[in-house]
């Protein structure tokens, strides 16, 4: 919608009309401004307050961020008072990605993410025969390969305990599994909310609702306080898988809301014509209204994942240590105190990094389907 | 065109209903024999058993004696009152960044987008513990406070407010002025000489405001005295940090909502009602905005209820809501995990079906007026 603005929240009584005008790059750049800044007196003014703005909060955050800030070094003596101490994240930096994974198997974790950025990139292109087959691929034989290189224990490979997981790549994992075992269910929901059949509905509605209504954290938290009590004497579950596990339940209901809009996007007639072939429910489902549905939601599937993306921080609060976790533990470090917004800031960043290339993506995929759809 | 689904489905189905059954009833069991075990029985009984723990913050009494009963209507309020805060703020902020965004001035409508996307595309959690742990406790100490105009105050214990204290008349006039603001939403469909009242019932929202502000005597205002502040109202730092980490994030997705319901107005609709001769002004506020009202409404109730979720977020910087204080200390004082849980799910889920119903209820009336 850039450029484009809605022709009622131009002041009125002005007009606003500035005839465009021919000349230099120069007069080119002269006259954007007077059409796009300066066009009328509340434009102007408006303009100007938003330059004041700017000029109050920039220049500091540049000269704590840049000018004065320092990069270099190995201990807390390279930090100048008045800047950003980034030695602090430089220092810090395997442990934000990696977590405490031992440093001599830490080719494990990069493999692993090559792995995934391998299996991913045919998923997500736009020209790929087979995609369904990538797709099949990145949730069953990726996973498997993944899962082999980070836990061990086999080939000749040292296990690593998952208590010993964490930074940005146990980010990365939780929202990948997460992702994977809730969007099948997340399928499996929607078509359950949308059934003829009353028992089926009821339970979808109850499951969806219920998880929908409770926040996040308590679910968490009852995958780390509850979940033992429910368990036989002397059988004991991880404490990752646990949340994994209460994860993919939360965001199957999530997921569920936005597949059903897209069920609802397909036309009828698209149904009742394969039903008159003489296609069965299921093959109706999977052949001819489950395609067409997911086509429609790529881009709230993508949002729902960057949701999922930002909330695995909260892994945080029952003891993993994440991203943000692996920050807040260098920062107790009592070698480095009083660094908190560089930690912060750098986690933003990281995050921010990561959520925006995913949403970007989204977006292009949402103006590859305008025209078709 | 309604295909009955197949005998064998139907019966399926009810083999699922079975499955389901059974499968909480092993649970259940065995939940049974672990507590069992521990020598402990199920029951909400413990709520009338004394609490030992201080809560920092509350807005009704609270000593260290009293139920853990009262610990839970201490907890949802202090949950309620922080999600009230953020829901106003956040609209607030949400319109005027939406409307930015749909602005003609270049700047005006980057700088909006710019805090949309970096806003949206960082954690919450983040953001919270970074209002708390990189803005409020880098404040000066109450010797060199932040003064603010009308006498508020802002320092590392948090920031104070002027407190009016109420005189002697003011048993008689508050609640007067609570019945002229409660009748505003009775009268609005009032008609008076065949044309309804409509916004002219907020003109009661004057006198209400007169009798309120003649039932109070004094204000005190917060000073410096000693070391510490004394008068005043002190809003705790992790309430304020709690506030801003909702309120912000929320705004930026309200923004969104705000910015796509104004546009999805039909452009037809402007230019007809320009055409019959409505001004500017008038054309916003009879037809756009009325119109965009009904498509933001659904989102707008999803966006309020993440926020009230989102407030059990107030755990990572300790402000004492419905989360910190169940799942943390009433949980391992009393060691009841498995009523706690069901406490605080049953709250939230209870206060999440009540907002929908109500804002279920507004678009239905937004819906039908709009029509």
């Amino acid at each position: 919608m850039s450029g484009r603005a809605l022709p009622w929240l131009r002041p009125a009584g002005t007009g606003g009309f500035v005839p465009r005008s021919t000349g230099g790059p120069l007069w080119r750049a002269f006259d954007w401004l007077r059409r796009n800044l300066f066009d009328t007196r509340m434009n102007a003014l408006l303009t100007l307050l938003v330059l004041a703005f700017l000029a109050l909060i920039v220049p500091p955050l540049v000269r704590w961020g840049l000018v004065h800030a320092s990069f270099g070094g190995v201990t807390r003596a390279a930090c100048g008072p008045d800047g950003a101490c980034w030695t602090f994240i430089r220092v810090h930096l395997p442990l934000f990605f990696f977590g405490r994974y031992p440093a001599a198997e830490r080719w494990r974790v990069i493999a692993a993410l090559l792995l995934l950025a391998g299996f991913a990139v045919p998923v997500l292109r736009e020209h790929v025969r087979r995609r369904w087959l990538w797709v099949l691929l990145l949730f069953t034989l990726m996973p498997l390969l993944a899962g082999i290189l980070l836990a061990g224990g086999v080939f000749g490979l040292t296990p690593v305990d998952t208590n010993q997981w964490g930074g940005l790549t146990l980010d990365v994992l939780i929202s990948f599994v997460t992702v994977a075992g809730s969007l099948p269910l997340g399928v499996l929901l929607a078509l359950g909310r949308r059934s003829r059949l009353p028992v089926v509905r009821v339970l979808s509605i109850g499951f969806i609702e219920l998880w929908r209504g409770v926040p996040l954290l308590t679910v968490l938290f009852m995958s780390a306080v509850m979940v033992p009590l429910f368990l036989p004497e002397g059988m004991s579950i991880d404490r990752l898988v646990r949340a994994l596990v209460a994860l993919i339940l939360f965001n199957a209901a999530y997921m569920a809301e936005v597949v059903r809009g897209g069920l609802q996007g397909v036309p009828e007639g698209q149904d009742e014509a394969a039903h008159s072939l003489g296609l069965r429910w299921w093959q109706v489902q999977v052949f001819v209204v489950l395609p067409q549905a997911l086509r429609i939601v790529v881009p709230a599937i993508v949002n729902t994942v960057v949701d999922l993306f930002k909330d695995t921080t909260l892994v945080t609060i029952i003891g993993l240590s994440d991203l943000l976790g692996a920050v807040t533990q260098a920062l107790k470090d009592p070698a480095w105190l009083g660094f908190a917004t560089e930690g912060y800031v750098f986690s933003a960043i990281v995050f921010f990094v990561c959520c925006f290339a995913m949403s970007a993506y989204g977006r292009s995929f949402e103006r590859r389907l305008a025209p078709g759809q | 065109m309604v295909r009955r689904p197949s005998p064998r489905a139907r019966a399926a189905q009810w083999v699922l209903l079975a499955g389901v059954v059974a499968v909480a009833w092993v649970l259940g069991s065995i939940a049974a024999a672990n507590l069992d075990r521990r020598n402990m029985g199920f029951g909400f009984g413990f709520l009338g058993d004394h609490a030992n723990f201080d809560i920092p913050f509350h807005l009704i009494g609270w000593a260290d004696g009293d139920t853990y009963g009262r610990a839970l209507l201490v907890c949802i309020l202090n949950t309620l009152l922080v999600s009230a805060m953020g829901i106003v703020a956040a609209t607030l902020l949400g319109l005027v960044v939406g409307v930015m965004r749909l602005s003609r001035n270049w700047l005006v409508r980057n700088l909006a987008l710019g805090f949309i996307e970096l806003v949206r595309n960082t954690p919450q959690l983040v953001q919270i513990v970074f209002w708390y742990v990189a803005v409020l406790q880098t404040l000066p100490p109450p010797r060199q406070s932040i003064l603010l105009p009308a006498g508020f105050l802002l320092n590392i214990r948090g920031f104070y407010l002027p407190n009016p204290v109420p005189g002697p008349l003011a048993p008689v006039l508050q609640p007067l002025a609570l019945i002229l603001l409660a009748a505003i939403p009775l009268i609005w469909n009032r008609h008076l000489r065949g044309r309804p009242l409509g916004s002219r019932a907020l003109l009661l929202a004057i006198p209400a405001a007169a009798l309120a502000a003649a039932s109070i005597v004094t204000v005190e205002r917060p000073v410096l005295h000693g070391f510490n502040i004394a008068g005043g109202v002190q809003v705790p730092p992790e309430l304020v940090a709690l506030w801003a980490g909702l309120s912000v994030y929320s705004a930026a997705f309200i923004a969104e909502i705000v910015r796509a319901a104004i546009q999805s107005v039909d452009k037809g609709q402007r230019e007809a009602a320009l055409s019959l001769g409505l001004r500017h002004g008038q054309v916003l506020r009879r037809v756009v905005l009325p119109q965009a009202l009904r498509v933001m409404v659904p989102p707008l109730t999803s966006q309020y209820l993440n926020l009230i979720k989102s407030s059990s977020l107030g755990a990572a910087v300790a402000y004492p809501e419905l989360f910190q204080i169940f799942a943390g200390t009433v949980l391992n004082q009393s060691g009841r995990e498995l009523e706690t849980i069901i406490i605080l799910m049953a709250v939230f889920l209870f206060i999440s079906l009540a907002v929908s119903a109500l804002m279920n209820w507004y678009n239905r009336r937004v819906a039908l007026v709009g029509r």
